[in-house]
């Protein structure tokens, strides 16, 4: 039989490794936070032609706001988009942008606008968090019910795991952190319990079975007999995510790229973190 | 003859489900949230003056008002309705110019008359009516009239200011600048339009008063049809194209069993827009990504199931022994695993609010759909098919292998 819990160094040094360079990035770098959690606003038109960045920016200079925005074409399928990320703008500047557009180019149409006021943005930073951990001590707690308490703790060990790596490739890529990457990071978390728990259940069931048998070699038997199920999962899951991601529009992509990473790291540390890290804490408690 | 009455009763259960699920989607709707279909979300806050604080009084008064703005505007099926202690929250569907109309509900609207050094002679508060309207030249004005008490000090005002200017103000942008020529009662003219929309728009806040404090939009959200189109067609496009290939998959890695699967997974398709649509649920674009992912999660379920049955027959056991066992075995697991992203979607639906708790109520409701499948289609369809050969064969579930 493979002897996959019996390397974990081997994972443990892959692990701290990656979790290493995304923390380091992260540090340097820090996250690209999207208006919704730092105010601003987000406007995109539509055109029946190009309309270069100098263009819009004339435009937008007539408002004066041409200083602080960002200008980036979004060319899809045919479409001429322009994408301008300004500071929070009032509605009245709103309309002055759209009018002062089609004034200038009468195919004009407005696409989307978002504008998220600096309050809002700060709300929404505090919920987020503060469901993140709200959700960890339910999962916490419930896991201990059903399992034991060390099984909990290696649980969230794993998903803070692989939240740091989303966290630290979305770093060391520069994407923007924005409210659909925040619901994807509580995808992942739901995942990667999930996750987890299917090796962990079949660990609490060889552990009524067979007794007498080490905890590391039980877990490992384990994980190899959940394997094909680990398999199968997370390539029909990674499959359809990576359908969405190629397929489905540029205002999802940022949403399925953090799910397709997250979910990756999700798969990964149920084997090669999650019951490795089972095995070091109980034989670190016999020994003592 | 029992196991037949049995496989019958099996078979009548299922195509009830199907059935009741069909029903209640033909029955209801289920509703395309902004991102979908277009439209204009706007969360509006009240300002605080030195003479108002914010009392649910005034609240109401905004609420009123802008009510009131919104239905002159002619847009049907608008949702407003206060949040918090002194937010209000306006959605509209989609329309032509969303940003104008956006910046004509949220003004604050105090028509002042003033003489030219500033002082305010008069307020908009005795104004009874204002339409928009030609003038003889066949420009575009507001016309309005005022009620007993206004036009007795508008005759006042008048004949004291007569050769001079009285500007007549929305909030402070000046809209005309006229001099009196002579004692003016009631009635009015306000010219300068460029067109006649324009003066609409200032008649409507006219007519309809002002708001008792400003409002600051503090988020707006605005998406226009075209988008929706493509995001709706790219997604659905998309979806389908997941469970296509997670379909082959699960036929050639299970075989038999596999095919089952795949049936399975149309009937939850069934069953989830049975259910959303059953509780009205509003669909968005992260929220179909939800349901996408509430796929997966029912996948998984038959994948959990399938190998334990295959366990059960390595080990040598009877097919009939192998799936009671196997189905019995993946209960735990399967009730574990969802547990938590319930309890994770609960939480997200909870806390959040908009496009993000639309995620988390799809996710949750197909998680729990994806339980009930699993549990109960899953199984009745697998016992439908235990005496076939298909089922029968040492590549059914993948037993061979390995």
């Amino acid at each position: 039989m493979m002897d996959i819990l019996g390397k974990r160094k081997i994972w443990y040094t892959i692990s701290i490794t990656i979790l290493a360079i995304g923390l380091l990035f992260l540090a340097i770098n820090g996250l690209n936070f999207g208006i919704d959690f730092q105010g601003g606003t987000l406007l995109e038109f539509k055109f029946d032609q190009q309309v270069s960045n100098e263009n819009v920016r004339n435009v937008l200079s007539d408002i004066n706001i041409a200083v602080d925005s960002k200008i980036q074409q979004s060319n899809t399928q045919g479409i001429y988009g322009v994408l301008i990320r300004a500071k929070e703008l009032t509605p009245q500047e709103i309309s002055d942008v759209e009018e002062g557009l089609r004034d200038a180019y009468p195919s004009t149409e407005m696409l989307r606008t978002q504008m998220v006021g600096p309050v809002i943005g700060q709300e929404l930073r505090t919920k987020a968090l503060l469901a993140l951990l709200i959700a960890s001590i339910a999962i916490v707690l419930y896991i201990s019910v059903r399992f034991e308490f060390r099984f909990a703790i290696v649980a969230i060990i794993t998903l803070m795991h692989d939240v740091l790596i989303t966290l630290g490739i979305f770093a060391i890529l520069g994407k923007e952190i924005n409210t659909a990457f925040i619901a994807a990071l509580l995808t992942i978390i739901g995942y990667s319990i999930n996750d987890t728990i299917v090796i962990f259940d079949r660990i609490r069931e060889n552990m009524k079975l067979m007794h007498k048998t080490p905890f590391e070699q039980l877990a490992n038997s384990a994980v190899i007999d959940t394997l094909p199920r680990s398999i199968n999962t997370s390539l029909t899951t990674l499959i359809t995510i990576l359908a969405i991601y190629l397929f489905g529009g540029a205002s999802i992509k940022i949403f399925m790229l953090a799910l397709f990473i997250g979910m990756f790291a999700g798969t990964y540390s149920s084997i090669f973190v999650a019951s490795p890290l089972l095995v070091t804490w109980t034989n670190k408690v016999k020994n003592k | 003859m029992k196991y037949k009455q049995k496989r019958m009763l099996k078979f009548i259960f299922i195509i009830a489900v199907v059935a009741l699920a069909v029903f209640l989607y033909f029955n209801n709707s289920i509703n395309l949230g902004l991102d979908l279909q277009g439209g204009s979300h706007i969360v509006l806050q009240a300002q605080p003056t030195e003479e108002r604080p914010i009392t649910n009084e005034v609240m109401t008064g905004i609420q009123s008002v802008i009510e009131r703005r919104v239905n002159q505007l002619g847009l049907s099926e608008p949702v407003i309705q206060r949040e918090g202690s002194d937010r209000i929250i306006v959605e509209l569907p989609a329309i032509d110019n969303p940003n104008e109309a956006i910046e004509t509900i949220g003004r604050t609207a105090v028509l002042t008359f003033r003489n030219s050094a500033g002082q305010v002679l008069l307020t908009g508060e005795y104004i009874k009516n204002a339409t928009a309207d030609y003038d003889q030249y066949g420009r575009p004005v507001v016309s309005f009239e005022m009620n007993n008490e206004g036009s007795d000090r508008f005759e006042e005002i008048t004949s004291q200011y007569i050769g001079q200017k009285i500007g007549i103000y929305l909030d402070d942008e000046l809209l005309t600048n006229p001099t009196v020529q002579d004692t003016i009662s009631g009635r009015g003219q306000i010219t300068g339009y460029e067109s006649v929309e324009a003066a609409q728009k200032d008649a409507i806040l006219i007519r309809e008063g002002s708001l008792p404090v400003p409002v600051k939009v503090v988020e707006s959200m605005t998406v226009g049809p075209t988008l929706g189109e493509i995001s709706i067609q790219k997604s659905l496009i998309a979806g389908l194209i997941g469970l296509a290939f997670v379909a082959v998959y699960m036929m050639f890695y299970y075989r038999f069993p596999g095919v089952l699967a795949a049936l399975v997974l149309i009937i939850y398709g069934i069953l989830l827009m049975g259910t959303l649509a059953g509780l009205q649920a509003t669909l968005t674009l992260p929220g179909i990504a939800g349901l996408i992912l509430s796929i997966g999660m029912a996948v998984d379920a038959n994948i959990i199931i399938f190998e334990r049955i295959k366990d059960e027959r390595k080990s040598g056991k009877t097919l009939r022994a192998s799936i009671d066992a196997g189905f019995k075995r993946a209960y735990m697991t399967i009730i574990d695993a969802n547990v938590t992203t319930i309890i994770t979607a609960l939480i997200l639906a909870y806390f959040t609010s908009g496009t993000v708790r639309g995620f988390a109520v799809t996710l949750g409701i197909g998680v729990l759909v994806s339980m009930f499948t699993a549990f109960f289609i899953t199984r009745n369809v697998i016992d439908l098919f235990t005496h076939s050969s298909l089922l029968q064969s040492d590549a059914a579930f993948g037993a061979k292998r390995r």
